[in-house]
């Protein structure tokens, strides 16, 4: 190539052409392969909306149903339950539910459309565990004295009142996901859905 | 010694010879057997630190040859069957209960997960007190640091196959971990994920992932690991160059071929450790919940987190750092700064080198600075395991900060710690003692 140590600049230009071209080449070869990485069409054409029979769900007690691969609660909240949120509202981080984590039509005191009934995702927002129920307040379930019941996420210990709030001072950055859901009737909810037929 | 040339082989006539002559004029057999068996020269004095390399090689193999028989009775498939028992994790238990001997090979298999990161953490702690990352060996210990990463990918694929509780949930927590990340994080879940939950795309992409990414990628690095250290030649015990001391020949005074004497050093290793690892795999191959934990034995329910999840033990300390960060930084949130602290913890052992600045390389001729500072690392390390075991608490939480703290401490505070000790003289050549 270089002889009398001077150098083809010509050639060495095509080099340089030419590795370029195939370098382009080779990243535009990613393209389909990293593209095979995201959700299938099929996966984003699942999670069509559930309708949910809430009218066994007596007060105090809650429901999970699945939507999108994940667990909905269903929580028909007690006049003791709903007396807690306020009492908390110090407590927790987000307690006018500034952040959104909801529809707008939940965007209130009691994060939900019928103060008593409670829909939430529940899917902790720190990394994805699903919180369990720590109804009773005190130290009953193992939670500290003064708990006034709520949920506690086993994996990092984020804790959450009856509307889904979360405490502060915990690894959880927001409130629990409220979903897009709509009343067909007293007794029969849609969720994933705001308005009928929409 | 591994770069040398060595003579091709002359046959002496006979059909073996014919052939053996045949072979090497087209292959460097008899190059390749000399170069890194019996005429690559090992320092004389290694001692009981030394098996861990090759048990980790062992375990590499078993580890291939179980997987290659697990693959023909495991299904990656998240649907559920007829029983309404997800179709992955039935088929583990078709091996477990149906496939003749599939028992034995599966928990070979999960046995040799555990046994790989025992032997290995023997084999990086062998590293640090030895000094064996110091210069001219500095790349040995990158591939080393290489593998370890790709090990650690390689039991967290894996872990995910048998569609478990711990399986599930496990797998849910670290992938979401890289949602912390600003900007791309988000997206790059998602790439892994391949859907908006952890669910089929997962498993299968996990799949192939563990059973073909991984591995070759791990069998490439290894044998990157190995030739670099031939090229270097061994460290040893007391951290002297044999090959500062050579004989008329150019052969190392203190050095003796690998093969037959370490070959045949190592088989005594490899009874032992075969022995340790039988017992565990017949008597207790659950390991107490620490090898295979109880919600795995429970098919994964996406609506239903078990009440006490944890990582295996192998990952448990960094799974400790990451708990241990819980302020937000510079505007970006904890749970960023802890993927940062766990991601951190494992690749700042590549720095090492870099790190140390003593002018010995083994303890044995470093004072109390160094060896008080790599005792309470190995107590941190050990502590932060244990913690990450456990369900949050204020208590672990304070804990797992001070260690935190300690085992970064040791690592930056290096370069001025490792300057400050005592040391001895160290000796020309290597001592047996």
């Amino acid at each position: 190539m270089s002889k009398q140590g001077k150098m083809d600049c010509g050639r060495r230009r095509l080099i340089v052409a030419t590795a370029a071209v195939g370098g382009v080449g080779a990243v535009a070869a990613l393209v389909p392969f990293v593209s095979s990485l995201l959700p299938s069409e099929r996966a984003k054409a699942a999670g069509a909306p559930v309708e949910v029979d809430i009218s066994k769900l007596e007060p105090g007690q809650m429901m999970t149903v699945e939507w999108r691969g994940k667990p909905v609660w269903i929580i028909n909240r007690t006049k003791e339950m709903l007396e807690t949120l306020t009492k908390l509202s110090d407590a927790v981080a987000d307690p006018k539910s500034e952040k959104d984590q909801q529809p707008a039509y939940a965007k209130n005191d009691t994060r939900s459309i019928k103060p008593e009934l409670m829909v939430v995702v529940g899917i902790c927002t720190h990394l994805g565990c699903s919180p369990s129920s720590k109804f009773k307040s005190g130290a009953d379930e193992g939670m500290p004295g003064d708990w006034l019941g709520g949920f506690l996420c086993p994996c990092h210990g984020s804790t959450f009142d009856f509307a889904g709030r979360v405490y502060k001072s915990k690894p959880a950055p927001t409130n629990l996901e409220v979903p897009p859901h709509v009343y067909l009737s007293d007794t029969r909810i849609i969720i994933g859905e705001d308005k009928k037929g929409a | 010694m591994a770069a040398g040339n060595f003579e091709k082989y002359k046959s002496d006539g006979s059909l073996g010879g014919n052939a053996l002559e045949w072979l090497d004029a087209r292959f460097p057999a008899t190059s390749l057997w000399k170069g890194h068996l019996s005429e690559y020269y090992c320092p004389k004095n290694f001692n009981f630190w030394y098996f861990f390399g090759s048990l980790a090689l062992l375990v590499l193999v078993i580890q291939i040859v179980t997987g290659i028989f697990l693959v023909m009775h495991y299904k990656p498939d998240a649907a559920l069957n007829a029983n309404g028992v997800p179709i992955a994790f039935a088929s583990v238990e078709y091996i477990m209960r149906d496939v003749p001997g599939g028992w034995l090979i599966r928990y070979m298999h999960s046995t040799g997960a555990s046994a790989f990161f025992i032997v290995v953490y023997l084999h990086m702690f062998r590293g640090l007190i030895y000094g064996s990352y110091r210069k001219p060996r500095e790349l040995t210990w990158l591939f080393g640091v290489g593998i370890f990463l790709v090990l650690m990918g390689e039991a967290f694929f894996g872990y995910l196959l048998p569609w478990g509780q711990m399986s599930y949930w496990g797998a849910q927590v670290i992938v979401n971990l890289f949602s912390a990340i600003p900007v791309i994080g988000s997206d790059l879940s998602l790439i892994i994920r391949g859907d908006f939950v952890v669910g089929d795309a997962t498993l299968n992409r996990f799949f192939s992932f563990h059973v073909i990414a991984f591995p070759l990628v791990l069998v490439g690095l290894v044998a990157a690991h190995v030739l670099a250290l031939h090229e270097t030649g061994s460290n040893n015990p007391d951290g002297v160059e044999i090959k500062a001391n050579k004989d008329e020949n150019g052969i190392p005074r203190d050095g003796i071929p690998f093969h037959p004497y370490y070959t045949v050093k190592d088989i005594v290793g490899v009874v032992v450790f075969l022995m340790v690892f039988s017992a565990v795999m017949f008597f207790a191959p659950e390991g107490g919940g620490y090898f295979l934990e109880t919600p795995n034995f429970y098919p994964a329910d996406p609506l239903k987190t078990p009440p006490h999840i944890a990582p295996v033990w192998y990952f448990t300390p960094y799974y400790s750092i990451l708990r241990a960060m819980v302020w937000n930084f510079f505007g970006l949130d904890a749970k960023f700064w802890g993927v940062v602290g766990m991601g951190a913890s494992v690749v700042i052992f590549a720095l090492l080198p870099w790190l140390d600045r003593s002018p010995v390389k083994s303890i044995r001729y470093r004072g109390p600075i160094t060896k008080v500072m790599i005792g309470l690392f190995v107590i941190c390390f050990f502590i932060l395991g244990y913690l990450g075991t456990l369900s949050p608490s204020p208590m672990g939480e304070v804990i797992s900060q001070i260690c935190t703290v300690f085992y970064f401490g040791f690592f930056l505070g290096m370069p001025w710690w490792s300057r400050m000790d005592k040391f001895k003289p160290v000796p020309e050549r290597v001592t047996m003692k």
